[in-house]
This record gives C-alpha cells, sequence and structure tokens, in this order.
C-alpha cells in the first residue's frame, strides 16, 4: 500500500545525513541535531504555511544537487527549501550564514524592550537564546525603539506587542487550532503588529496555544503573570482525562502550588499536543492532575544550563567538523539591556526574582 | 529618428476609442493569433527575445513556456499595472492613451497561455485610468473581440480590472496575486513559483503592462522582424520615462539604439538638463536600480559609451554600473543633493515594506533614520559605515527583492558620493544651508 | 444603519461575479474602495463588519487588509484630501518647499485636518507622475506640475465647491 518514498542524501556541515523526498534542509539538520540545526524563529512544524519570515535559518547551499550541482546564490531559508538528493548545505561552518545571522538577531533586537528581567518568557525565550549565541555586545542602535502598549486579549492572554518578532504563528494557530480568529497582523512594515483592531477578547477553546507557539514573551498566561521566574519554577509532566483535549501537559510548581500549565514541549521547543482552555487556565489544582515525573527541558534554554533534570545534551559535534569554530558566546544581555541592569545580579537574589526586584530601576 | 512599435499611433485624434484605433489596424493581431495555435503564438514571442518590461527584463517567451498545464485546472494571466517604482510613469501612458493596444495585446497572450480569466491589476490611485480601461474592454465586448467563443474560434476570454488600494509592494507578482485574492499584499516564499502555484493555486503568468502590449506588434510583424529592431539582447523598443531636472519630462519610445548621451541632451527626448545646468547623477532604471554620477553614466568604466540597452546599462555590474529596471529614467543636476535624494527612497522602502522578514522591515526603517539624521547635520563618519553594513545584512537575505530594491540605492549612493556623505559630517552646518554640488571627480565630465 | 444602499449591494454581487465559484474574498478590495467613496472618505469599524458579512469574512480579515493598504482612512478626513507627493523625482522639482506651502495656507500639519473639517493634508510617496511633479492626488484626479499659485487656486475652487 505505502508507496516507497525515495530517500535523499543530503551533507550538513559536512555531515551526511538521508532524509525521505519533500523535506525541508532544516528537518535534515534536525535530523544530525545539535548546532547543524538552524535556529527557527517562526517555523512551526506543526503550523502549514509557517516559516520563511524571520530569516534566521538561512543557511549556504555550496552544491544544489547532484544533478545541477551549482550553488545557490543567495542564502536560502532552510525552513522552507526542500532537499535535492547530493545537495550540500553549510550551516555554521559558512561565514556567510554567521554574518547574515548576526545581523538577523541584530535586527530583530534593535526594535525589543530588552526587557527580559520583567518579561515572563525569560530563560524559555528563543530570542534571548539567539542574542546569547549570536548577538553583539552593546547596541549600534540609538534611536527611539518602537512602543506599544501592552494589552489584555480578554481574561486569559496579555499581549507585550513590544516584544513580538512578527513571526505570524499565533496568528497561524488561531486559523488552524482553533473556530474562528479574532486577532492578526494589522498594518505594514515596520508598524505591523497583532492586535484585534478593535477591542475583543480572544476566548475560543484552543486559543490558549497561541501563548506557547510564540517564540518571545509577547504573549502571556494572564493566569500566571509575574508569579514567578520560569527557573525558579519546577516542571513536570502531568496528565487529566479532558473531554475537549488530550490533557498531557507540563504543569510548572512551586511546591503543591501549580503556577502555570502549558503544553509539553519537544526538544525544538514545539508544542506535543495542543491543550484546552479549560487544561491550561483553570486547572491549578494539584489535586487537579495526575503527575508522571520531571519534564525534559528545552535543550536550548538558559534553564537547561547546569543543573536540570532530564536534560538531554545535544549529539556533540567535534570542531574538526565545524573547521575548527565553536559556538560564540558573545552577548552578556546584561550590557545592551534598558532594564536589566548589571547591578542587579540575578543570581545575587536570594529567592525568586520577580518584577518587584527590577522596580528601583524603574523610575516613572 | 528611433522606430516606434508602441507610441507609433498614440497621436491619431481618437485612438482611444474602438472604431479609430480598429480603423488604424487594431486588433489584427488578434485575428492573427486566433489562426495559429497557442504553442506558435508563444514561438513568436520567443524569436522575438522580447524581455520583461517590468523590471527584472525575464525573457517572455520562456516565461509563458514555463507554464503549468494540468489537465482540468484553470490557468490564468494577470497584467500587473500596479506601477508604483519612483521614476516610472510608463504604464500609465499606454494604458491612458492607447487602452486598445493592451487589451489587444492582453487577448493575445490569454490565447496563447489559455487563460479564461484575465486580470488587470492596476494600483488604486490610477482611479481614472480604471474607467478608461472599462470604456475599452465594454467595446471589446461589444464588437466580438472579448466573451464567449471569440471570432468563432471556440475561445472564451473575459478580462476583469481589479483596482490595488495603495501599496507598491503588490508589484511584486506573489503580492499582486495575494492582493487579488483579496489579502494582504505579502510576498510568497517561493518556490512554489506562480507558474505552477499562482492565483488560487492555479498556475499563473503575470506580465507588465509594456511587455503585453508589446506582443502586438510582435504578432503583426512576426517574433525575427520585431528582433531587427535594437541590439543584442536588447530587441524591439522600450518606453522610458524620464523625470527629475530635465527640459523634457515625459514618456519616450526608444528602440535602444541610442547612447545615455543622446537620451539626455537631444531635443527629440529630455531636451538637457533644466535651466542650463550640469547633470550630476542619474538613475537609468526606477529608484530601485544603481544612482551613477555623470562620469560613469555617459561612459562605462572601459571608456566606451553607455547606451541605452539592458546589456550597457549594466555594464561594470553594481560596482560601476546600473539598470535597465522598469525605465524610470531620473535624473539630477548638479544643485541636487544625494543624500536628501537617497533619504526619500529610503523613506520610500520602509513605507512601502510589508514588514514580513526581519531584515527589510527592521532594516529599512533604521537606515532611513540614519539618512535623516545625515541629511539634518546631525551624523557621524561611523554613519556611512553603519550604513553599509545595514544595507549589506539586507540584501540577498529576504524573502522578496524589496529588500535588494531597499538596499541597493543606499549602497550605490555611498559607493559614487562618498565624498559628499562624509561632508554632511564634516560641515554639519554648512550642509543645511546648501548643497554639496558636483562630486570632486566631476569637472573632467564632458556634455553635450 | 446599513452603509450599504440597495444599489451599492447590486454593485457588489457585480464584483464578486468578476470571481471564480468560491473565491468571493478577492471582492474585498474593491468593495472597500467603494465603501469608503460612500462613506465620507474613511473606514469605521461598523463598515468593514458589514463589509464582512457581505463577502462572509471574518471581521479580522477586513481588518488585516483594510489596514495594509494606504490609500483606506481609518479615521474621519476632510472633505478635500490633499494627498501631495514627495518621493525623490517630486522632491527634485520642489515637493518640500509646495508642502510647506500647503501647509502654511491650510494653518495645518500633515496629517491634520482643518477645523471646518474641510482640508486633510496628507504626504504620500510616489503615485506614478514623477515627470509631471511636483504633483498630488486630490479626489480621483491627479493634479501635476503644481505651482504655489495653482495650490491657492485649488483651495480656492475647492472652498467655492463646498459653498455652492
Ligand atoms: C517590490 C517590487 C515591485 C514591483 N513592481 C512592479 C510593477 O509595479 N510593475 C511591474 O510590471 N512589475 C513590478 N515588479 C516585477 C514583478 O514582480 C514581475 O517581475 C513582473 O510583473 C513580471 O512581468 P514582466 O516579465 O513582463 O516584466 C516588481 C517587483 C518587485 C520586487
Ligand atoms: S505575538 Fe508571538 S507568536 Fe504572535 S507574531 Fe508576535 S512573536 Fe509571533
Ligand atoms: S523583503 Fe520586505 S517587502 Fe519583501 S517580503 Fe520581506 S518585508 Fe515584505
Ligand atoms: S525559521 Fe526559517 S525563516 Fe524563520
Ligand atoms: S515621485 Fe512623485 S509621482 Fe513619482
Amino acid at each position: 500500500m505505502a508507496e516507497e518514498v525515495k530517500m535523499l542524501k543530503v551533507t550538513i556541515d559536512n555531515i551526511p545525513v538521508e532524509v525521505p523526498q519533500g523535506s525541508t534542509i532544516l528537518q535534515a539538520a534536525r535530523l544530525i541535531g545539535g548546532d547543524v540545526a538552524p535556529p527557527a524563529m517562526c517555523y512551526y512544524s506543526k503550523l502549514k504555511g509557517s516559516g520563511g519570515k524571520c530569516r534566521t535559518c538561512l543557511v549556504e547551499v555550496s552544491k544544489g544537487s547532484t544533478a545541477d550541482p551549482r550553488p545557490m546564490p543567495k542564502l536560502v531559508a532552510s525552513c522552507r527549501t526542500g532537499v535535492m538528493d547530493g545537495m550540500e548545505v553549510k550551516n555554521i561552518t559558512s561565514d556567510r550564514v554567521l554574518d547574515a545571522r548576526n545581523g538577523v538577531v541584530e535586527f530583530l533586537l534593535i526594535n525589543h524592550p530588552l526587557d527580559c528581567p520583567i518579561c515572563d518568557q525569560a530563560g524559555e525565550c528563543h530570542l534571548q537564546d539567539l542574542s546569547y549565541v549570536h548577538g553583539k555586545e552593546g547596541t549600534r542602535y540609538e534611536f527611539h525603539r518602537r512602543t506599544f502598549d501592552k494589552h489584555d486579549l480578554g481574561p486569559y492572554i496579555q499581549l507585550h506587542m513590544t516584544r513580538c518578532i512578527l513571526c505570524y504563528r499565533c496568528v497561524q494557530t488561531a486559523e488552524q487550532v482553533t473556530d474562528g480568529r479574532a486577532h492578526g497582523v494589522l498594518g505594514r512594515g515596520d508598524h505591523a503588529e497583532i492586535a484585534t483592531y478593535i477591542e475583543k477578547a480572544l476566548d475560543n477553546d484552543f486559543i490558549g496555544n497561541v501563548i506557547d507557539v510564540c517564540p518571545v514573551g509577547a504573549l502571556t498566561d494572564r493566569t500566571f503573570r509575574f508569579k514567578n521566574r520560569v527557573w525558579f519554577t519546577k516542571p513536570v509532566d502531568a496528565h487529566r482525562d479532558c473531554p475537549t483535549c488530550k490533557g498531557r501537559v507540563t504543569l510548572w510548581q512551586r511546591g503543591e502550588e501549580v503556577l502555570r500549565v502549558t503544553a509539553r514541549k519537544d526538544q525544538w521547543g514545539e508544542v506535543e499536543d495542543w491543550i484546552c482552555n479549560t487544561c491550561r487556565f483553570e486547572k491549578k489544582k494539584a489535586s487537579d492532575w495526575i503527575v508522571e515525573g520531571p519534564s525534559k527541558v528545552d535543550r536550548h534554554s538558559v534553564i537547561s544550563q547546569g543543573h536540570y533534570v532530564g536534560l538531554q545534551r545535544p549529539t556533540e559535534i567535534f570542531s574538526a567538523v565545524h573547521d575548527g569554530r565553536s559556538p560564540k558566546l558573545l552577548m552578556d544581555i546584561h550590557s545592551i539591556s534598558e532594564v536589566n541592569r548589571p547591578e542587579v545580579a540575578l543570581s545575587a537574589i536570594p529567592g525568586p526574582a520577580t518584577s518587584a526586584t527590577f522596580d528601583t530601576d524603574k523610575k516613572s | 529618428m528611433g522606430r516606434k512599435l508602441l507610441l507609433e499611433k498614440a497621436d491619431i485624434p481618437g485612438i482611444r476609442s474602438y472604431n479609430v484605433y480598429r480603423q488604424h489596424g487594431g486588433y489584427a493581431a488578434v485575428e492573427k493569433a486566433l489562426r495559429m495555435t497557442p504553442e506558435e503564438v508563444v514561438e513568436e514571442v520567443k524569436k522575438s527575445g522580447l524581455r520583461g518590461r517590468g523590471g527584472a527584463g525575464f525573457p517572455t517567451g520562456m516565461k509563458w513556456s514555463f507554464l503549468a498545464k494540468p489537465a482540468g485546472v484553470p490557468r490564468y494571466l494577470v497584467c500587473n499595472a500596479d506601477e508604483s517604482e519612483p521614476g516610472t510613469f510608463k504604464d500609465r501612458y499606454l494604458m491612458e492613451f492607447l487602452p486598445h493596444l493592451l487589451i489587444e495585446g492582453l487577448i493575445a497572450a490569454s490565447w496563447a497561455l489559455g487563460s479564461h480569466r484575465t486580470y488587470i491589476y492596476i494600483r488604486g490611485e490610477y482611479a481614472w485610468i480604471v474607467d478608461i480601461l472599462d470604456q475599452a474592454i465594454a467595446e471589446a465586448n461589444a464588437h466580438g473581440w472579448l466573451g464567449k467563443n471569440i471570432l468563432g474560434s471556440g475561445f472564451d476570454c473575459q478580462i476583469y480590472v481589479q483596482r490595488g488600494a495603495g501599496a507598491y509592494i503588490c508589484g511584486e507578482e506573489t503580492a499582486l496575486i495575494e492582493s487579488l485574492e483579496g489579502k494582504r499584499g505579502n510576498p510568497r516564499i517561493k518556490p512554489p513559483f506562480p507558474a505552477v502555484k499562482g492565483l488560487w493555486d492555479c498556475p499563473t503568468v503575470v506580465n507588465n503592462v509594456e511587455t503585453l502590449a508589446a506582443v502586438v506588434p510582435i504578432l503583426q510583424l512576426g517574433g525575427e522582424e520585431y528582433a531587427k529592431t535594437g541590439i543584442g539582447k536588447s530587441t524591439g523598443t522600450k518606453l522610458i520615462s524620464a523625470c527629475g531636472n530635465i527640459n523634457r519630462p515625459g514618456v519616450y519610445e526608444i528602440d535602444m539604439t541610442i547612447s545615455v548621451e543622446e537620451f539626455i541632451y537631444s531635443d527629440e527626448y529630455c531636451g538637457g538638463i533644466a535651466g542650463g545646468k550640469r547633470l550630476k547623477a542619474c538613475i537609468p532604471g526606477g529608484s530601485s536600480v544603481p544612482i551613477l554620477p555623470a562620469n560613469l553614466l555617459l561612459r562605462t568604466a572601459k571608456g566606451e559609451k553607455r547606451m541605452m540597452t539592458y546589456e550597457s546599462l549594466s555594464d561594470g555590474g553594481f560596482q560601476t554600473g546600473s539598470m535597465m529596471g522598469s525605465g524610470g529614467f531620473i535624473v539630477l543636476d548638479e544643485d541636487q543633493c544625494v543624500v536628501r535624494h537617497t533619504l526619500t527612497l529610503a523613506r520610500f522602502y520602509r513605507h512601502e515594506s510589508c514588514g514580513q522578514c526581519s531584515p527589510c522591515r527592521e532594516g529599512t526603517g533604521w537606515m532611513e533614520k540614519i539618512l535623516h539624521r545625515m541629511e539634518h547635520g546631525k551624523g557621524r563618519m561611523e554613519d556611512i559605515d553603519l550604513l553599509w553594513d545595514i544595507q549589506r545584512r539586507i540584501e540577498g537575505n529576504t524573502i522578496c527583492p524589496l529588500g535588494d530594491a531597499a538596499a541597493w540605492p543606499v549602497a550605490a549612493a555611498i559607493r559614487h558620493f562618498r565624498d559628499e556623505f562624509a561632508w554632511h559630517v564634516t560641515a554639519p552646518e554648512e550642509c543645511l544651508r546648501r548643497n554639496y554640488g558636483l562630486a570632486q571627480y566631476a569637472d573632467e565630465l564632458v556634455s553635450a | 444603519m446599513s452603509k450599504f444602499t440597495e444599489e451599492m449591494k447590486v454593485e457588489v454581487t457585480r464584483i464578486m461575479d468578476r470571481y471564480p465559484e468560491g473565491k468571493q474574498k478577492s471582492a474585498l478590495i474593491p468593495v472597500l474602495l467603494m465603501a469608503q467613496d460612500a462613506s465620507e472618505g474613511w473606514l469605521s469599524p461598523e463598515v468593514m463588519d458589514e463589509t464582512a458579512a457581505l463577502l462572509g469574512l471574518e471581521p479580522i480579515e477586513v481588518y488585516e487588509v483594510a489596514t495594509f493598504y494606504s490609500m483606506f482612512n481609518l479615521q474621519p478626513v476632510g472633505r478635500h484630501v490633499f494627498e501631495v507627493c514627495q518621493t525623490g523625482p517630486c522632491m527634485l522639482n520642489g515637493s518640500d518647499a509646495l508642502i510647506a506651502h500647503i501647509q502654511h495656507r491650510l494653518g495645518i500639519g500633515v496629517g491634520e485636518t482643518t477645523p471646518d473639517g474641510l482640508f486633510t493634508l496628507k504626504t504620500v510617496e510616489c503615485l506614478g507622475a514623477c515627470g509631471y511633479a511636483p504633483m498630488m492626488q486630490l479626489g480621483k484626479h491627479y493634479r501635476e506640475h503644481l505651482t504655489p499659485e495653482k495650490v491657492d487656486a485649488l483651495i480656492e475652487a475647492c472652498r467655492n465647491m463646498t459653498m455652492a
């Protein structure tokens, strides 16, 4: 019955891998894993039509295919470029790629508020991760950053538009996972924003998933906000018998308290199953859930640096294969943040850091 | 006097009306096309060497032969009349004065491509031209050139005019298709290309107004005869819209055998620089293409006369050349400020970016802000390199070519007029009072 | 109250007929342009919601489109909207001075409307009239080769038109 799927051979950063026809370069690179997988801020495998926008996943195709070995003249978005048999791709072995990616990260940060210390997403933010690896010391942008007021989209979700990178994931989620989309991208160019236009609550059954797909802290859980810093909470896998969704979630607990419920995420930060609003927003008692055990934590994340249980080490890549290059750790977010003063070192704060810790900095 | 193939009849009184147009041989190309097979029409266009007049210069015959033809799936022809590239106003001229020429070309092309519903996507601001086109379409319908079973050929075709609503990006063919589908003009990520998956996911060809109008002389003369006009791969004629500081701004049809110098100084065309001033610089192909200082404009780096052809205008690559682009010819006289002009273009691209991809969305605004500060005497020397670095990191890294189009003007202005940028920094007060004048090396220039 | 008259609704169906079955969303931009013309030159949320209902779309789909295109006004505008081009080729021919002149004459800044609600001044990017610069769009038509005198005459004509 099943037609035989043709396997294609592709080499990424000098490491060969075989993937089924129809795969993208990004999918192939993720099979290899580790640093060979380009960062993806907008692509989301579970959302149709996602990807291509943020340009963080750009790679160099140094050989098109066995049949047509010509290199591709421009860098391509690996999330939206199909693999050809015999293709050769350079990700972190290409200076062009690293340069372009540094550029993209800089572009993403110029209008970003850099308010990591008061952001719920800190510690699980993909932009934060990316800027650790690719950012520069200091910013070359000296103009006023774009600002928007923060905004409640109904009782559950808060929008902090200044942090948005316009990945379109939340729009695609609302379109594809919920019945009826009420928010979207309004305006164009550097005025584009996520909004509802007229005051409207986002409240249909699965809309909470937009929080999980958001790669930054633009969409956050109002039922959780500011209660804690993620890296001081303890995630456990849990489930419940839910009539609407599969009920498989991650609980973020402190002691017996359920501070927040999210979907379970895989190694690439993508949700495993969409969860419903009831599971996410209403079930805040430990007794609502059957706990399975500690969650595995996303390897990208700041949380995983050091001491977390269940951490999977990435497949180690020898620096030899990388032409001797090792990933850069250039930027210290402290040095470019307007609110995060180096004087307030997170590690020096006794107990959980909250927004209050930084209130002294906000001279309003 | 160059040969005219498109605007030949533009001066005939009443040519806008069907009757006059028909009396002067109009619609003969449709009659001829319908006696040929669609493949034969495509073949003629291939032989003509016609290259897309919308900016990219891609061979039209080849583009048509790429159109996928899966059974049972409709195919569409869309005419790109979005014309929003600064400096470009040639399609408007064609549509305003010779609407039937476009309709005639569209019917022949629709036959060649098998399009039964053909759309003209026109920029929303050209509201009065919509009326002109609607009128022409109604006349063509009334005389049996459109509708069911045209001239008894069994071919059905209808042409519809669709108005945009103010967005340069909708000139990019996939953004145009999105807009025609009633959406925001966000360019699509390619592949798939429109030839495979375009309008409503069906195979689609998008061509510029002038390209489609040129199908008429190609069919009338035959592809080979058409190709005899021009030089090398620049066959046929090209409409150039000339503007800026010249004596005779307007739309000119050139047969691509004349030099840039002749085009600027001859009374048949631009008639020289306005006010007897001297030529400082020129953007020869619409705002996106590199600006050239007078010396490199008139002669290539090899010292040859630069000609108004695709090849000659791009001779020297981006280092010392430019592009034919859309044919928007913008001339700057000695009293103009390159920094200010570049600033207006940067503002334009920031305003027109769709905002989908980060380098273009963020980079265009950043460049505008830096240029603004330089133009107002608040710049620093490092700003020049910063601008260079920003444009370099936009170029080639975006979804659609608007990113490149925003980067190139800044790059070329810095490449050729760095001294003028630097002067804005070293003379912050003087630059508010007067302009820099000619580039240092301009004195050796000849002018006719 | 409906902003769409019966005549307009007939026109909407006529527009929808231009597209194949099931592709009625394509009518959105033409219908919004028509609706704006019929509603004092701007699109209120009510007009957009009604457009959505007519075409069977979610309101957000209409807002997304209306906010993308520069010809749609989402705030009330004056009776006569001066849309003056300020891009390169027009700038080379004095559009900056022209815009300053209009500001002075009307006593308003760019993006503002006169207190009597008669005039709105907008700057726009290249309108495809670069050879006839400086220029502006006034209603359906372009006014080209502008000079301060021509602008004054236009302002006068607009005032007279309103009084008549
Ligand atoms: C930002 C951008 C704007 C464009 N604007 C136009 C336009 O206004 N008119 C046009 O014909 N082509 C425009 N093009 C080129 C079109 O994408 C496309 O190449 C062209 O319509 C193809 O027609 P042709 O082969 O006949 O030139 C634009 C391209 C880009 C990237
Ligand atoms: S709010 Fe978050 S998910 Fe939505 S577009 Fe912005 S960054 Fe992406
Ligand atoms: S390059 Fe600019 S206009 Fe093109 S898709 Fe990206 S943001 Fe949009
Ligand atoms: S992940 Fe590929 S472009 Fe964003
Ligand atoms: S620059 Fe003003 S119309 Fe083109």
